[in-house]
Parts: C-alpha cells; sequence; structure tokens
C-alpha cells in the first residue's frame, strides 16, 4: 500500500529512513565512537530516523544496556555535529539495546536474536535489520556464520529486509575479495550487501556528478582533447598510528588506492550514466574500471616509498620501521603512486595518476583535472611566461570546494598573463551544517538506496588492476625512504618528469 | 567591516558596498541568492537576526528595508555589514516619505546580479504578496500567517491570491509534523475514516496541516482546541483504533499505535533561522503548498471549531 501522505513533489519531507534495527559489532572501536554513533544521532536529531528506530551493540565488555547508553552518550556529545537536544536523545536511548560475548559464543548470538525479535514486537521494527561489522575482516567469517545459525539474518518469510554493511578492506588482492563476497552472499542478497566508502557520501564527490553532468559548461572539454592529464592525490599528514596490525604487509596501495582513489578515477573517467539509480552508475564505473589499462613498465610507471624519520608539521616523528609493532625489515610501503591510462575514445592517452600517502607535508584529497596549453598565444614570449596550464580542481578534503585556476592578466600597464585561481566553496560555513559522508551513508543503507556503494564486481575490477602491479613490487626490491613531512620519495617526481610533468604541489 | 551612511542614494550605496567588498577581497562571489527582509524598526533585529543565521546554510546577500511610516521627507539611510559573523554581505535600509511607495527603486540596483531573489516579511506582508512591486521581483515569497492578528483570515486572504513561488512559515512550522506523521503511515495500519488536528486556538498551521490531511487522505478532519504551545496532536481513526500523536510541551512527543506500546518521539518547535533555511533550501514553487490553501478556502470537509 503506498502512503498517502507521501508525495514525490512534497521535498519538504525528506526521505527517512524506515523502522529498522541496526546491529553494530565492533561498537567499542574508534570508528564507532568517533564517526558511526555520532551520526546516528545527528540523524535522529535532524529528524531522519523513524520513531522506534533501534540501535544494538554487540562486543565483547560485560556492560548491560545502561552503560552501552552511556558510552554512546559520551560519543555523541564530544563527536556529533549538531547540537544536543535530551529529547532526540531520550527517543534514541529508548531503543538501545547491548549484548555482551564473544564471536565464538552461540549463546551471544542466540540473545541477540532474542533481543532483535523483541525489538520487533516493543518498537515496529518489523524485521527489518542492517548489520554494520565495524570489525576487522579476519572476524567476518566466523561472525556471519553465526549470524547465519542463530537465524536472525532469515528473510525468507518476507519479514523484513536484512542488510550488511561492511568497510574497506575488501579483501586484500582478488582471490581474498571473491571469498569475502562468497562469504557474504551466501547469507545475504547481492543487493543488500553494502559496501562503504566513505569518500563516495562526500558531498564534494557527489557534485563532481552535478558538476560534470548538470552543466554544459564542462562536459565539452572533459576528454582527450582538452584534457592533457587527471592527478588524483589522497595525501595523509598522519603515521600509521594505532593500526600497525592491519598496515604491515597491506601498505599504501591496498589501503587506499585500490577503493578510495580508483572510485574517484571512475566517476572521473566514466560516461554519463542513463540514471542515477544503482544500476545506472554502477554499469559506467564498472565500464571505466574495466577500460583501465596498468603500466606496461611498473618500474617506471610506478613509485613506491616508505617514511623515514623527519619533521612533520613542526614535531619529530619516527619513521615506519621505528613505529610500534612494525617489523624492522618490513618492505611495506606508506606511499604509493601510478600512472594509469583509460583505453576509451574520451581517454585514450590521456594519463590519471594516483598517489596516496602518509606522513606527507599535509592532509589533502583532491582530482585535479589538468588541462592542455593553448595550442598558440598571441603574446610576446615573455607576457605569458608565468601562465601554467589551466585546472580544475575538485577538492574533496579537507576544505570542500572546487577550484578553476586560469591566465588572467596582471592589473598594470604591461600585457603580463599568469596563474590566478577562482574559488568555489558553497559558504564558507556550510560545510559544517552538512550533512557528514556517515550519516548519508547510513541513511542510505536504512532507505535501501545503494547508489552510492561500489558494487563487487568494481571491487574486483579493482583489484584486477592493482594485483599485478603488487606482484611486481613484491618481487623487484623495497620501497625508497622519504623523509616525512615531504611530498614523498624521489622516485615519484621522477615518474612524472620522465613524461614533462610535475605534480602538483601538497 | 561596518559602515553608515545617511541620507544616501542607492547608487551610493551599492559604490560603497563594492568598494567594501573589494577590500575585503570580493566576497560576492560565493553569494547564491538575494534576501529581501521586508520588517520594521520593532522587528528589525531578530528578522536580521534570523536571516543571518540562515545565510551560514545559504550564503546570500540580506538587504533588510525598514519602511517608516509618517509624514517625514524622503530620505534613504543605509547600514552596510560585510563579512562578519556570515559569508556574504548584509545591508539595512531606513527609508521614509515618499521613498515608501518607491522601495522597488532603492532595492533593485543593490541585488547581486542574475542571482535569485527571495522576500520575506516577518510580520505584516502584502494583501497580494505576488502583485506587490517588491514582490513581482522574487522567485519565492515568504509571509508569516502567524503574525497576522486573523491567522485563518489571513490564509484565505493569501489562498485567493496565490501565485506559485508563495510560502508561508505556517507552512514550514508542519514540516516535522508531516514528516513524522508521513512516517507513522509507512507502517501498516487500517484504514482511515476520520483525522483530528488539536491545537491552540489560531494557530494557522494548524489549519494549513488538517487541509493537507483532507487533501491527502480524503477523509474529514476535525480540527480541536487545546491549551498549545502551538499543534498539540494530530489522530488517525482507523478501524483498528486510534493512532494519536501528542505533543503537549512543544518538544516530547508520544506515538501510539493500536496494540503497540507508546512511544517517545523528538518533536521540537524550530526557530525562525530554521525556518527560514528550511525555505532558502528550495527556490521552485511549493506545489503542496498551493493545493493545500486552495483545499482549505473550498473544502468543506474541514469543520472548524471556531464559532
Amino acid at each position: 500500500m503506498s502512503n498517502p501522505l507521501r508525495d514525490p513533489r512534497d521535498r519538504r519531507i525528506p526521505r527517512v529512513a524506515e523502522p529498522s534495527v541496526v546491529i553494530m559489532f565492533g561498537v567499542t572501536g574508534d570508528l564507532a565512537r568517533k564517526k558511526l554513533l555520532p551520526a546516528i544521532y545527528d540523524l535522529a536529531n535532524r529528524g531522519l530516523l523513524p520513531p522506534g528506530f533501534s540501535l544494538v551493540g554487540f562486543a565483547r565488555r560485560d556492560w548491560n544496556d545502561q552503560e552501552f547508553v552511556s558510552h554512546a552518550y559520551e560519543a555523541v556529545r564530544e563527536h556529533a555535529r549538531t547540537p544536543f537536544r535530551d529529547t532526540v536523545w531520550k527517543q534514541l536511548s529508548d531503543g538501545m539495546r547491548f549484548v555482551s560475548g564473544e564471536f565464538s559464543d552461540e549463546g551471544a548470538f542466540d540473545r541477540l536474536a532474542e533481543v532483535a525479535a523483541e525489538l520487533d514486537a516493543d518498537r515496529g521494527t518489523g524485521g527489518n535489520r542492517a548489520f554494520y561489522l565495524s570489525i576487522p575482516p579476519g572476524q567476518f567469517p566466523v561472525v556471519v556464520r553465526q549470524l547465519e545459525r542463530s537465524g536472525i539474518t532469515d528473510s525468507k518469510d518476507g519479514h523484513g529486509w536484512k542488510r550488511v554493511v561492511i568497510e574497506k578492506p575488501f579483501g586484500h588482492d582478488l582471490t581474498s575479495a571473491r571469498d569475502l563476497n562468497d562469504l557474504l552472499a551466501s547469507v545475504f542478497q547481492p543487493q543488500s550487501v553494502f559496501r562503504i566508502d566513505h569518500y563516495l557520501g562526500k558531498e564534494t564527490v557527489q557534485n563532481l556528478l552535478a558538476l560534470r553532468f548538470a552543466n554544459t559548461l564542462f562536459e565539452p572539454i572533459w576528454n582527450r582533447r582538452y584534457v592533457d592529464h587527471v592527478q588524483i592525490t589522497m595525501a595523509e599528514d598522519i603515521g600509521i598510528g594505532g593500526r600497525a596490525g592491519y598496515y604491515d604487509g597491506i601498505g599504501a596501495a591496498r589501503d587506499v588506492i585500490q577503493n578510495h582513489l580508483l572510485q574517484l578515477l571512475a566517476l572521473t573517467a566514466m560516461e554519463e550514466p542513463v540514471s542515477f539509480a544503482q544500476d545506472g552508475l554502477r554499469a559506467e564505473k564498472q565500464k571505466a574500471l574495466s577500460a583501465v589499462q596498468i603500466p606496461e613498465d611498473p618500474l617506471t610507471e610506478t613509485a613506491r616509498g616508505q617514511y623515514a624519520a623527519g619533521w612533520q608539521g613542526g614535531i619529530p616523528v619516527p619513521g615506519f620501521l621505528a613505529e610500534d609493532a612494525i617489523s624492522p625489515d618490513s618492505a611495506t610501503e606508506t606511499y604509493a603512486a601510478i600512472k594509469l591510462g583509460v583505453d576509451t575514445r574520451r581517454w585514450a592517452g590521456v594519463p590519471f595518476y594516483l598517489r596516496t600517502g602518509k606522513r606527507l607535508s599535509t592532509r589533502m584529497t583532491e582530482i585535479a583535472v589538468i588541462f592542455q596549453r593553448a595550442p598558440h598565444l598571441p603574446f610576446n614570449a615573455t607576457d605569458a611566461k608565468e601562465l601554467g596550464q589551466n585546472a580544475l580542481v575538485i577538492r574533496v578534503q579537507p576544505d570542500e570546494g572546487i577550484t578553476m585556476r586560469f591566465g588572467s592578466k596582471v592589473p598594470g600597464s604591461a600585457m603580463e598573463v599568469r596563474d590566478v585561481n577562482m574559488d568555489f566553496a558553497y559558504g564558507e560555513s556550510f560545510t559544517e551544517s552538512s550533512p557528514e559522508a556517515y550519516e548519508r551513508l547510513l541513511l542510505d543503507v536504512l532507505v535501501g538506496d545503494p547508489p552510492l556503494f561500489p558494487g563487487h564486481e568494481e571491487v574486483e575490477l579493482s583489484w584486477k588492476i592493482l594485483d599485478p602491479i603488487e606482484e611486481f613490487w613484491r618481487t623487484n626490491g623495497r620501497p625508497e625512504p622519504y623523509l616525512a613531512g615531504t611530498a614523498g620519495p624521489a622516485s615519484s617526481d621522477a615518474m612524472m618528469a620522465r613524461d614533462g610533468r610535475a605534480w602538483r604541489r601538497l | 567591516m561596518k559602515a553608515e551612511l545617511i541620507d544616501t542614494s542607492a547608487s551610493t550605496v551599492r559604490n560603497e558596498l563594492i568598494r567594501m567588498c573589494q577590500k575585503m577581497g570580493g566576497l560576492t562571489t560565493g553569494v547564491v541568492l538575494n534576501l529581501i527582509i521586508m520588517t520594521d524598526e520593532a522587528d528589525q533585529y531578530d528578522a536580521m537576526r534570523a536571516g543571518t543565521h540562515a545565510g551560514r546554510e545559504h550564503p546570500c546577500q540580506i538587504l533588510g528595508v525598514i519602511a517608516r511610516a509618517g509624514r517625514r521627507p524622503r530620505r534613504l539611510d543605509a547600514e552596510i555589514t560585510v563579512g562578519e559573523s556570515m559569508p556574504g554581505q548584509t545591508v539595512l535600509l531606513r527609508i521614509q516619505g515618499e521613498l515608501n511607495e518607491h522601495v522597488d527603486s532603492v532595492v533593485t540596483p543593490l541585488l547581486v546580479p542574475d542571482t535569485p531573489v527571495v522576500i520575506w516579511w516577518p510580520g505584516k506582508a502584502p494583501e497580494a504578496p505576488a502583485a506587490d512591486g517588491l514582490g513581482m521581483l522574487g522567485q519565492r515569497r515568504i509571509t508569516d500567517a502567524a503574525a497576522d492578528e486573523a491567522p485563518r483570515k489571513r490564509l484565505l486572504e493569501l489562498a485567493a491570491a496565490y501565485q506559485p513561488g508563495d510560502t508561508d512559515l505556517a507552512w514550514a512550522r508542519t514540516t516535522n509534523w508531516r514528516s513524522l506523521l508521513a512516517a507513522t503511515l509507512d507502517r501498516p495500519y487500517a484504514e482511515i475514516t476520520e483525522a483530528a488536528v488539536e491545537a491552540e486556538a489560531d494557530n494557522p498551521s494548524a489549519d494549513l496541516m488538517a487541509a493537507w490531511l483532507a487533501l491527502r487522505l480524503g477523509v474529514p478532519v476535525h480540527q480541536e482546541v487545546s491549551m498549545g504551545p502551538g499543534v498539540t496532536g494530530v489522530s488517525f481513526l482507523t478501524a483498528d483504533g486510534k493512532i494519536v500523536i501528542s505533543r503537549l510541551d512543544g518538544r516530547n512527543a508520544t506515538l501510539s499505535r493500536p496494540g503497540e506500546p507508546d512511544r517517545a518521539v523528538a518533536l521540537h518547535r524550530r526557530d525562525t533561522d530554521e525556518l527560514l533555511a528550511e525555505e532558502l533550501r528550495r527556490l521552485d514553487p511549493d506545489e503542496v503548498y498551493g493545493e493545500t490553501l486552495a483545499i482549505l478556502a473550498t473544502s468543506q470537509t474541514i469543520a472548524a471549531s471556531e464559532e
């Protein structure tokens, strides 16, 4: 039965999640505390969660419901973006439950199933359940098996939806990614698996789609006739921090390029989707990723590095090999740069340079489309000496917005042209009230709207791009050290220089 | 940066505004709309503040206009604020004498070109907003029926004069309610035969909500008077019993459904700046508001409780 109070033209009424239970594993972890719990509160505060929405935490701690609520309360007070309201908190905390146990403990999962059934009865959540696995991927198999065994994921009786949310990494190579997918597919429907790439929830990334496909100004030049090359960068100023156990042996390319950067590449390079529904968008991203051409000679077309002790932002920091729990002869890269091609009529011959690294001079993520120089400059040679290449830069973080760089006359009596930046930020303080990426993505999970989540095919295609490079690296030497707080290893700059190009300064 | 211009002209104000913006580094570039606030001396503080707050979400140039009544000589005073507490810029104009008949001639030159115009009357508004000299400039005309002494009569007036682009803060006040009601009916329910809206007397939001329910549900909707504050309850009579949402304190609501325990729901009354920010989120006509007003004006299904 359609809801008579809903009218697509009535756009003041927001999309509200269906009555549902979110069951969160790893609820005591950092991500839950800093992002997920605050995002749930913010959604509730914006009126986007339905009455009866419930949250169940599952963890090893010996907590009761009340202790869980106070854990969540502290997380919300500290990290929520919207003002705290006790009425909202009451509505939310009324539906919070906690189940304590080990992942191997069958009894704990049976209790979890009971709690979920009680919530269905008491709060009208109708069997709608989202399982958020904020846990190390090594634990997925045991948890998924337990969920299946306890019957909590059973949707055969047509009783509500069951969705699962996982975070990167989606495996560490093609084989493990397929194993993970097989595991999830044995319990959940393919369209019920939500792979979170929080970059795709960011306003600017979605704005890239608006920029490209809502305007006439950019699409005509979005091709090899005008574009010289594309640089996609995710630079971090932090080291690996407490993630040593995960990071050692994984490295920057698997951690960042495989998911975030290749997704950004796909959105930049893809053709116009027939619609922004899931199928349309995924089809185009898949096409773009399947057209990606990997380096013929990885030696000259990739670069990797490992940070050495140095100064980062005025603070002395240790090198990667001296970090806690990293083996002193680790060959894990903390910086990776690769040059890719996209073999389509639109992009043939246009290189896409991807780079990411830790302990670089600054924190910054951007997509920079660099245009060709004008074929002829009707100025004296010296007049346009300072003119660089035009660029369109989508700044993803931290300062979300769009920058356009073009040549402009320098005021004065002489004709002199130099680069200027034109900046677009949708209001300097707009970002503070705009929803956080996790808010948007959580709501999408609860509403069942998957376009912003990468599909399994995209994950596989990404591994197909990365696996040969990883294999080459594994068998060819070690990453080159670079000083912490700099822009990365010299081999990366050399890679660009061979093509007569240079990285944008961080 | 602030400047005050006494007994001036619109072109002087404009030149000063450009000069100040250049000095501050060209702030006009980020502005996404012009917001004109027609207010008076008593309300200007609150109105400008709400505008500034809303401007944080929607960077805008705010032109506040205070038309000073009485027989005075023609005069224009202006206070310009650039780049303080919000993106964009604010100009507060005080006009008197003959100028009151020609407000648009003062405002037009100051608008950021080729950028949408929204006009907000926090208090008294023209009988037909779209026919007003200034109203004609706006993509969006925001009135507030609750500010009128006779809100119901005012709504009927607005209904008669409705043009696409008109909207009212009394309607925006219903959004959270309507959203909650829609979420309530997302779940299965037995057929609804009647509905009721309960609110304090002379509450235009209750009138609009009742009309909207009548429009969407096609059942009789009763209005009942309570002690407030604002709208205090909505109920649906179904074959299985009553679905009731009641909110007695303006903050906490209770949702009751047949055969289920009561549930607490946060449903707080919103401040003007939040309502205004909602209005500025979309600049295309609000068709549902138009239809709701039309129903309000014509429908016999609303059994008004007032004498």
